[in-house]
């Protein structure tokens, strides 16, 4: 692969999370090195879903330090994360049902345009070549991630699988440095799955998009991932290489010992 | 067979974004156009053009407020009613206290009285949804028809606080009979509606409905959910504040507070739920339809049919009606006659060959 | 201070009004998660209804006008109606819309407002009427002789009334098979589903209870103010309440009845003379919705972040 791993964009410390009395996440530190695919996995109720929300703020941690981009903080905020060039997608898929397709993936690019609800209400010079514009982005998502003849189809008539696709391109139309996918994979068929797989790493391969990625096949993530992080109970116990992890005693305990 | 889009090619996306991208809908519109704007005048007389067609413009209008609040960005409001009371009156007060203030501008500040009112009634939207919201609009509701009934100054001290619409001129040309009125109304609510549609088809409109069907992704994008429900609730309460001032001047002359009530925010409501909730055309279809079924309502217990109806009944007829056509409409077609009439569409562009 | 005391008081009893509304509200909101708006119509059918009755019953029986025989059959015959109502709107209205946004349910509950504000009146009337329970809204004089206070024995009647009730309902709820599956129903539809709680009787049965607090809230109301249209808008001070007691919780909805009306009342007598009066049309909603700005949660709720 051309893309070379850089330097660690993300570091997570001692990140602590409680819902009332269930402690979600305990003591976590983990970090991400930019170009890299960083996989999470873990048993159900482990606490990876928790993790992302952390890192973009949908969740904020009681204890720890986020440190994105060299800034440190307390904790993140969702729209500060996505000024900053992280995008997501849901393990339930978050689409916005009403809208079609197209409209969804022209949310994603809500950060880049630059007029208001003024020119919105004249629609004329400015507004109208921007939306053009930024349409010309989307279209090119459209072909990376073939979905051409879905266009115009509100999201809630859609396939699941179809939808976990433009929940993707919504994402990607944010043309983010970071992008963290919730089990994308997760109820998929086999042939989805591959397709699923394919853009993920061409995702990474071409526009060196840094990956967070929660799995539970762990074909997937054997084949896919750089570096994995092993979750149970909100603790970490295990992080590393694919096969360093694999053949971690904890870790081949965690998963035989529960129910997976 | 004469509705379709096949061969109807488009070369661009600014061909795309078109409001109507089929052409048979864009030649609807300009019959509709025309209509409205040549015909009525020649046909209509002084009682349809008073009691019927302007006040339908002015519900129009209100609906389209309450639809961008509620249908778009997906925040309940139960105090439409309220925020065109605060447009009326001020309209009322600029033109009364600013010598020479152009009509149409003192309808723009009255409209932004409203917008500003309904910042404030919008924030506690910011931590709270769906019905705990609707009941914090209650409060705009009774607590701006108080201000207004108690504190004289808004009224000119004018006894329970009714106010007199001045006469209207435009450059001079004084706008005093029904015709004219019907006119100057639609050209307003023309334009208004041009600028709502243009806001949910751009990226005003998408943050709306993103916030509306999925708030922590939108958030996740980097919608502020602040900034645009805020946003949402401004523009929805400036649409209603006009409707309010029209209201006053091109419909009733003479208006008071307690005029402006619950009954006729529900109304408004009623006119979305009706027409469809999150649809411009809704909007005007629904406000038609509940200003009109009364009027058939009364027309039909003149008949002989009439006669057959218990005086109860018939007293509590609108009642009955209103309350039984809405949940009718929220379980069978929860969008409305506006998507009736999509569909009616869609099937006649495949008629007659179905397949 | 005996003033004090008096506005105090009189505003706690109206507040027990405003829980016995809003008591009917938790009541269907915990069970079927819908939140009611119709409750207050509920209550002007209740009474109207019963009042029908005590009019019609006595040229259809030769029953004695105003006797206790008359008296009780109209109360069975208006509770039977609320029931028919109650379930009727369950199969009718909500079972369609279960799987609806809850936005949807609360706009067609306020559709359902309208039309059994219709119905009631289409079959009763839109004349004023009177109630007569037979307790005079007059001073206690045991009271008026010793602290030198005016407490109506109506409005202590009713709050007993409503005491008696709010316990009954508790040790229900706590005792009985019907009551436990429903608190089960209350905490997780779904888990409920699975361990074979039958929940479309629940939700009959609830309908049902929430009918029997309106026909209670309705006689007391109308005994008070007369049964007229405008027990609707009284009754739409409940979602106040609800929001300061938090929507699944009954002693919420007490609490949170007694600080609206007691506070109403407090700044009607206090406030109000400063700034022309009548602000109890509003001041319970403004409460509420500053009340909002700072704990959303209700005062008795759990915070709740959205999972995802
Ligand atoms: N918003 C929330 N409110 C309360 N508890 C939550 C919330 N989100 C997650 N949890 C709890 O945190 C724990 C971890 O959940 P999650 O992160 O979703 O796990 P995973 O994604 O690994 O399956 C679970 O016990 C879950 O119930
Ligand atoms: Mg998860």
């Amino acid at each position: 692969m051309a893309r070379e791993i850089g330097e660690v964009i993300l570091d997570l410390q001692n990140i602590s999370l409680r819902f009332g009395g269930v402690k979600a996440l305990t003591d976590i530190s983990f970090n991400v090195r930019e170009h890299e695919i960083r996989a999470i996995i873990g048993p159900n109720g482990a606490g990876k879903s928790s993790m992302l929300n952390v890192i973009n703020g949908v969740y904020h941690p009681q204890e720890g330090t986020i440190i994105f981009r060299g800034e440190k903080r307390r904790e993140m905020e969702p729209h500060m994360a996505a000024s900053q060039g992280i995008a997501r997608t849901f393990q339930n898929i978050a689409l916005f049902k009403g809208m079609t397709v197209l409209d969804n993936i022209m949310t994603g690019r809500n950060l880049m345009m630059k007029t208001n609800f003024l020119h919105h209400a004249l629609f004329w010079g400015k507004a109208q070549r921007e939306e053009i514009e930024h349409r010309k982005k989307v279209e090119e998502v459209i072909d990376f991630l073939e979905i051409q003849s879905i266009r115009k189809t509100p999201v809630g008539r859609l396939p699941y699988g179809l939808q976990k696709r433009v929940e993707l391109a919504r994402a990607l139309a944010a043309e983010p440095s970071l992008l963290l996918l919730d089990e994308p994979m997760a109820g998929m068929n086999v042939e989805e799955k591959q397709d699923m797989c394919r853009f993920v790493l061409d995702v990474n391969d071409q526009f060196g998009t840094t990956i967070v990625l929660i799995e539970h096949d762990m074909g997937v993530v054997m084949d896919i991932s750089d570096r994995v992080v092993v979750l149970d109970y909100g603790k970490k116990i295990g992080d590393g290489a694919p096969d360093e992890v694999k053949n971690d005693p904890k870790v081949i305990e965690a998963y035989l010992g529960t129910s997976h | 067979m004469f509705y379709r889009e096949a061969g109807q090619f488009k070369a661009s996306y600014q061909e795309d974004q078109q409001i109507f991208p089929i052409r048979q809908d864009r030649i609807g519109f300009w019959v509709a156009m025309a209509f409205l704007f040549l015909a009525v005048p020649m046909i209509a007389n002084q009682y349809w053009l008073q009691a019927i067609l302007t006040p339908v413009l002015i519900f129009s209008l209100a609906a389209l407020g309450l639809n961008i609040l509620t249908g778009y960005a997906g925040q309940l409001s139960l105090g439409s009613a309220a925020f065109m009371a605060v447009g009326a009156f001020g309209t009322y007060n600029f033109m009364l206290r600013i010598d020479g203030m152009p009509f149409l501008v003192a309808l723009v500040l009255g409209g932004l009285c409203a917008a500003a009112v309904g910042i404030l009634f919008g924030l506690p939207s910011l931590r709270i949804k769906g019905f705990y919201l609707a009941v914090a609009t209650l409060a705009a509701q009774f607590f701006i028809v108080w201000v207004l009934v108690k504190f004289g100054w808004f009224s000119n001290y004018s006894t329970s606080g009714v106010i007199t619409a001045q006469q209207v001129e435009i450059f001079g040309f004084a706008f005093d009979t029904p015709l004219l009125k019907y006119l100057l109304t639609l050209v307003i609510v023309c334009v208004f509606a041009l600028f709502a549609k243009n806001m949910v088809r751009s990226a005003t409109g998408r943050k709306w409905m993103a916030v509306r069907d999925m708030d922590v992704a939108a958030e996740v994008i980097g919608i502020r959910l602040m900034g645009t429900k805020l946003q949402a609730f401004a523009i929805s309460s400036f649409y209603c504040g006009v409707a309010g001032a029209l209201y006053a001047y091109m419909y009733l002359g003479t208006v008071e507070p307690e005029g402006f009530n619950l009954d006729l925010s529900f109304r408004i409501l009623f006119m979305i739920i009706i027409g469809g909730v999150g649809s411009i055309l809704g909007s005007f279809i629904g406000a038609a339809f509940i200003v009109l079924l009364p009027v058939f309502l009364n027309v039909v217990m003149h008949t002989s049919i009439g006669a057959f109806v218990p005086p109860n009944i018939a007293a509590n007829l609108e009642l009955i009606i209103f309350g039984g056509l809405i949940v009718f409409f929220l379980i069978v077609e929860p969008h409305g006659l506006a998507r009736l009439w999509q569909l009616a569409k869609e099937k006649l562009r495949i008629w007659p060959f179905p397949h | 201070m005996t003033f004090f005391f008096e506005v105090l008081i009189g505003g706690l009893l109206s507040g027990v009004l405003y829980a016995l509304v809003a008591l009917g509200f938790v009541l269907i909101f915990k069970a079927s998660g819908v939140f009611n708006f119709a409750q207050g119509a509920m209550v002007f059918f209740a009474a109207l209804t019963f009042v029908g009755f005590t009019e019609v019953l006595p040229g259809w029986t030769g029953l004695a006008e105003g006797g206790r025989a008359v008296f009780w059959l109209a109360f069975l015959l208006a509770l039977g109606s609320m029931i028919v109502l109650g379930i009727a709107t369950e199969k009718v209205v909500l079972r369609p819309l279960v799987n609806q946004p809850a936005i949807t349910l609360f706009m067609a509950t306020i559709g359902l407002t309208f039309l059994v504000e219709g119905i009631a009146q289409g079959i009763w009337g839109t004349s004023v009427r009177g109630l007569d329970l037979g307790i005079q809204d007059e001073p206690i004089m045991w009271v008026l002789d010793r602290a030198d206070m005016i407490v109506s024995k109506f409005d202590v009647f009713a709050a007993a009334v409503a005491l008696v009730l709010f316990i009954v309902l508790a040790l229900l709820f706590q005792y009985t098979r019907v009551g436990r599956a429903l608190r089960a129903v209350a905490d997780d539809h779904q888990a409920a589903l699975s361990v074979g709680i039958p929940l479309k009787h629940i939700w009959a049965i609830v309908w049902g209870v929430a009918g029997f607090v309106a026909l209670v809230a309705g006689l007391i109301w109308g005994a008070r103010n007369g049964v007229q249209f405008a027990l609707t808008f009284t009754a739409l001070k409940a979602l106040p309440v609800l929001i300061l007691g938090g929507f699944t919780s009954v002693p919420g909805a007490i609490l949170g009845g007694l600080i609206i009306g007691a506070s109403e009342k407090l700044a009607e007598v206090y406030v109000g003379p400063f700034v022309g009066g009548g602000i109890e049309s509003w001041f319970p909603y403004i409460l509420a919705l500053l009340f909002l700005l700072v704990r959303p949660e209700g005062l008795f709720g759990e915070k709740h972040i959205d999972r995802v």
